[in-house]
């Protein structure tokens, strides 16, 4: 290969994206709102660049300006030389922009979504077979030409909606989180084929992302907080803003690691982060403490364990250590983002929490078997879940989980099997059996023409909390899912992460004894990630059982068991530490992606 | 009672949300308003028709040469299908009463007489107020070829046409379209509105949280069923006023009925409107439902052709039409002041087709996954 004509030197190219002093303000009847304040950066030609950033720090509205969809209110922004606001549509034919929701036609075929594609943009027929090719043999969807886009897995879905983006080479390519919702298996292929991209047909990309190890794989990564641009570099400059901050220590044998961690968070005087994962939980002290070794032997833990050498390990920075950082040292200045409002008793919760729990089973799933039509969405699943357990349903995209989870919600009625919720099938129990669950969809199901109040006020009611109940309930949620002061916002005006509180406050309302929640996290950022897994942490140690799906690895680590499901098959059922050796592997990731791997190898040859 | 009072909870939580949903919207509450105000007042001035049928009746009572050259012409007109020949007059109020016939025709029995005596006569056509434009145009015709009739008996115009309209005595076409219109412009909305509410729902991922509630399939259907209910009675009342204190059309019967049959149809359009709702995937196919079904419930209402004009086939069809039983009901009520006992035959159907769609979409709710 021609290496040369493949790296071609940056320096030689004007940058992509020259922006100077960019602004943009949203004006609403009631107030104008700051989406963008003096952003002034350049973006080189020929690499990737990761824009990162809590929910509502503008990285929408950014790429969307990029694309000459949102005029900048002040200052000036070059794209590939053009300016923006006057040149649109010159800078519209030189770059593919994959927005959030992407727009496939549900009921076409792969293919014909990918010929009215290529259509849009005039591709020629020569041209199209053989990029066609190419870009069916990279996503893998060269068996699935025939189908319906809409009957195509989430991680299929954004495979066809990159190809369809990439249906002829731009020069700039803007994708608007590519990866949320998306399993770690897809999620790997999605990156397989931009990098690919990139290195063969020279084109820059600009990616926003929620997850930090994709910000590593870019050149240059800008993190953005309430429309600011606070910081810039190379992943390896960002990381070294956490240098000789960052340790793993051994979880004490009789907590779980999210009590540990809860326990770390708790300490706000010396620990800025902390997060499971694999065996450990790994945190981050304090700036003041940067490189003074272990100033913090004297807290004991619950557990009677020191944080001294003999549990505590350095370790090297990561992306994410550093993001957590920056936000947090900027949020002090901010309103949006206090520390979760917690109980006081969080160290004696632990000590209770660590005697044998009783194993008093609330859910139980016997041969539990869907089929639609020939296809089995889930085969002879069992697994039970024990009162105040956090499970883990965990899984590709199709593999099942959500068909698992309508049954168990009582949405969708099982082929047959036995299943079992707070004793009863909801399929077919009265309706006061409903009242003890609570269930949190993927789409954060909430009315978006209703303010905040009235989404509350309708839950709550349909629930049948009288006015009194109501009331002192919603002030309650208001207060501990740090939605005060939004009651009259529009909820479809809300950003993910405000949508995502508003929908667990409105499942909580009834305090449910069961809360199932169908990939909570997905399209969050790190930070209200961690808000969200410490109110878990504290439900489940008051008794509430907690049934989640997630996408991010990682956040298994937080369950006390979990499940692994393909293809309807169950892959693994354990512990975080037991799936991990199963997997023989060090991180959740490593593990899930081995052992869904191992078990699909297995299938096509028993198939072959 | 505890449990009564639970139940009534969530059903007025379930309403006060729908409301919510139709009418926090200032420019929802608009769409809501301003086409009926529009269209009501659009048809009130503009709607004219074309005439094709007529059905009619004959009391010759002179049966003479004379009385059957003026009849040939009538029924050799193409348009006028003679449905009966009665014997005495009092016969013609049954046949106008019951819409069978849009006119009558009688001849007087000194009609032959007095014609050959050089004296002048006259020909009675009483009409059907209620279809005022149709009635008034086939009145129009037959005064036509009398004065054609005439004019082939030279200058002396022998024979006078007397014409007397029942039920709508001045024959203003308004009074026939109006009333209609309380329940035809409503229709449309009500439809939309009940179609769109748990497709919108499907299509946003809440309904799948509302089955999760302790609501049930039936709580839900009434909740749901409510809003649009209060909604067309509303626009209902809005055009019931422009019709009397804009047109002046005097209101002939009683309150109390009319808002009974308001309400009938009411539920039984909001029936309608939940069951496609119920089978629809999203909300494009509700409204592709909606104007589908719109077109036809009109058309088959008699709310411009009577249904005694249609093929005999669409008669039948009219059956299933809530909308065709509720005009004629309005109509009755509001221009010849028809009570209960009048017009409760036309309430069955209205009650079938609610019987039918207000379960199915209960039973679709749980049972349709999408």
């Amino acid at each position: 290969m021609d290496t040369d004509k493949i790296y071609p030197s940056p320096s030689f190219s004007p940058p992509v994206v020259q922006a100077e002093d960019l602004s943009c303000v949203f004006r609403t009847p009631k107030a104008s709102i700051a989406a963008l304040t003096d952003i002034s950066l350049s973006i080189p030609a020929g690499q990737m660049t990761a824009v990162v950033g809590p929910d509502g720090a503008g990285k929408t509205t950014f790429l969307r300006m990029l694309c000459g969809l949102i005029a900048p209110s002040s200052g000036s922004l070059q794209v590939l030389g053009y300016d923006a606001s006057r040149n649109a549509q010159k800078i519209q034919n030189l770059i593919s922009y994959m927005p959030q929701r992407f727009g496939l036609y549900e009921d076409l075929s792969v293919q014909e979504n990918l010929n009215l594609y290529a259509d849009l943009h005039g591709i020629s027929q020569e041209v199209r077979k053989e990029r066609f090719e190419r870009l069916l043999e990279m996503t893998d969807l060269a068996a699935f030409t025939k189908r319906p886009a809409g009957k195509l897995s989430g991680g299929m879905k954004q495979k066809l909606a990159l190809a369809c983006t990439l249906v002829r080479t731009p020069r700039l390519l803007l994708l608007d989180e590519p990866s949320v919702g998306v399993d770690p298996l897809s999620r790997r292929d999605l990156w397989i084929i931009i990098e690919q991209m990139v290195r063969e047909e020279r084109i820059s990309v600009i990616v926003s992302t929620a997850y930090m190890d994709e910000a590593e794989r870019c050149s240059c990564v800008y993190v953005m907080f309430e429309g600011k641009l606070i910081a810039q570099g190379t992943p390896e400059e960002l990381r070294r803003l956490t240098a000789g901050m960052c340790f793993e220590a051994d979880v004490p044998s009789r907590l779980r690691a999210r009590q540990f961690q809860a326990w770390l968070l708790d300490q706000p005087d010396y620990i800025m982060d902390a997060v499971p994962q694999g065996a450990r939980v790994r945190f981050v002290v304090d700036e003041k403490f940067r490189h003074a070794g272990l100033p913090f032997k004297q807290l004991i833990s619950p557990g009677q364990i020191s944080l001294d050498e003999k549990n505590v390990h350095p370790s090297a920075p990561r992306l994410e250590d550093s993001f957590m950082f920056l936000l947090k040292k900027n949020e002090a200045s901010s309103s949006i983002l206090p520390p979760p409002a917690l109980s006081s008793h969080g160290v004696s919760f632990l000590e209770e929490a660590s005697e044998t729990p009783a194993k008093e089973i609330v859910i139980e799933v016997r041969d539990l078997v869907r089929k639609f039509g020939d296809f089995v969405a889930v085969d002879k699943t069992n697994f039970c879940v024990a009162k105040g357990e956090v499970f883990g349903l965990l899984g590709p995209n199709g593999a099942g989980k959500t068909t698992t989870f309508r049954m168990l919600c009582g949405l969708l009625p099982a082929s047959s099997g036995y299943l079992s919720v707070a004793g009863k099938n909801l399929r077919k129990a009265a309706a006061p059996a409903r009242a003890k669950i609570g269930y949190v969809s993927q789409k954060f199901s909430l009315y978006g023409n209703l303010s905040v109040m009235e989404n509350l006020l309708f839950f709550g009611g349909v629930y049948g909390l009288t006015a009194e109940e109501l009331k002192k309930r919603i002030a309650a949620v208001l207060e501990q899912f740090d939605l005060l002061g939004h009651e009259d916002d529009l909820s479809g005006d809300l950003p993910a992460g405000f949508k995502q509180r508003l929908a667990m406050a409105a499942g909580l309302l009834h305090q449910p004894e069961i809360l199932f929640l169908d990939e909570p996290t997905s399209g969050i950022d790190p930070l209200a990630r961690r808000l969200f897994w410490r109110r878990i942490t504290e439900l489940a140690e008051s008794g509430t059982t907690v049934i989640i799906t997630t996408h991010f690895m990682e956040e298994a680590e937080y369950c006390d068991r979990m499940l692994i499901q393909d293809a309807g098959r169950v892959l693994s059922l354990g512990t975080p530490g037991e799936v991990r050796a199963q997997g023989e592997a060090e991180t959740m990731e490593e593990a899930f992606i081995g052992i869904v791997e191992k078990a699909r190898g297995i299938g096509k040859k028993e198939s072959a | 009672m505890q449990s009564l009072l639970h139940l009534l909870r969530r059903i007025r939580s379930l309403c006060i949300k729908e409301l919510l949903v139709i009418l926090k919207d200032p420019s929802s509450r608009v769409v809501l308003v301003m086409p009926l105000i529009v269209q009501s007042i659009l048809f009130g001035y503009a709607a004219t028709y074309d005439l094709t049928y007529v059905p009619y009746v004959v009391c010759d009572q002179s049966r003479g040469e004379f009385s059957r050259d003026v009849l040939a012409r009538i029924d050799g007109a193409g348009i006028f299908d003679r449905i009966a020949t009665l014997d005495n007059a009092a016969q013609v109020e049954n046949w106008i009463y019951d819409g069978k016939a849009l006119l009558a025709v009688q001849i007087p029995p000194d009609f032959e007489e007095r014609l050959r005596s050089g004296e002048n006569t006259s020909l009675q056509l009483i009409l059907d107020g209620r279809n005022s434009t149709t009635a008034s145009i086939a009145m129009g015709y037959v005064a036509q070829m009398v004065s054609d009739w005439n004019g082939s008996r030279g200058a002396s115009s022998p024979i006078k046409l007397i014409s007397r309209s029942r039920y709508n005595p001045q024959l203003e076409t308004r009074w026939n379209i109006m009333p209609a219109m309380i329940v035809t412009l409503s229709l449309m909305q009500i439809l939309i509105l009940s179609a769109l509410s748990v497709a919108r729902e499907r299509e946003q991922g809440t309904f799948d949280q509302m089955l999760v509630t302790p609501l049930s399939p039936w709580e839900i259907l009434v909740g749901k069923a409510i809003p649009p209910v209060l909604v067309g009675i509303v626009q209902g009342s809005l055009i019931f006023a422009i019709c009397v204190f804009w047109f002046d059309i005097p209101f002939a019967g009683n309150l109390g009925t009319l808002y009974l049959t308001l309400f009938l149809f009411t539920l039984s359009v909001s029936g309608l409107g939940l069951s496609l709702s119920a089978v629809s995937k999203n909300m494009q196919q509700a409204m592709v439902f909606c104007f589908v079904l719109t077109m036809p419930l009109i058309l088959l209402s008699g709310l411009t052709t009577p249904v005694s004009a249609m093929p005999e086939s669409f008669q039948i069809a009219t059956y299933v039409n809530p909308v065709r039983f509720a005009v004629e009901s309005i109509r009755r009520i509001y221009l010849e002041g028809s009570g209960i006992a009048d017009i409760a035959h036309n309430f069955i159907p209205m009650l079938a087709v609610s019987a039918i769609t207000l379960p199915l979409a209960a039973w679709l709710f749980k049972n349709r996954m999408a």
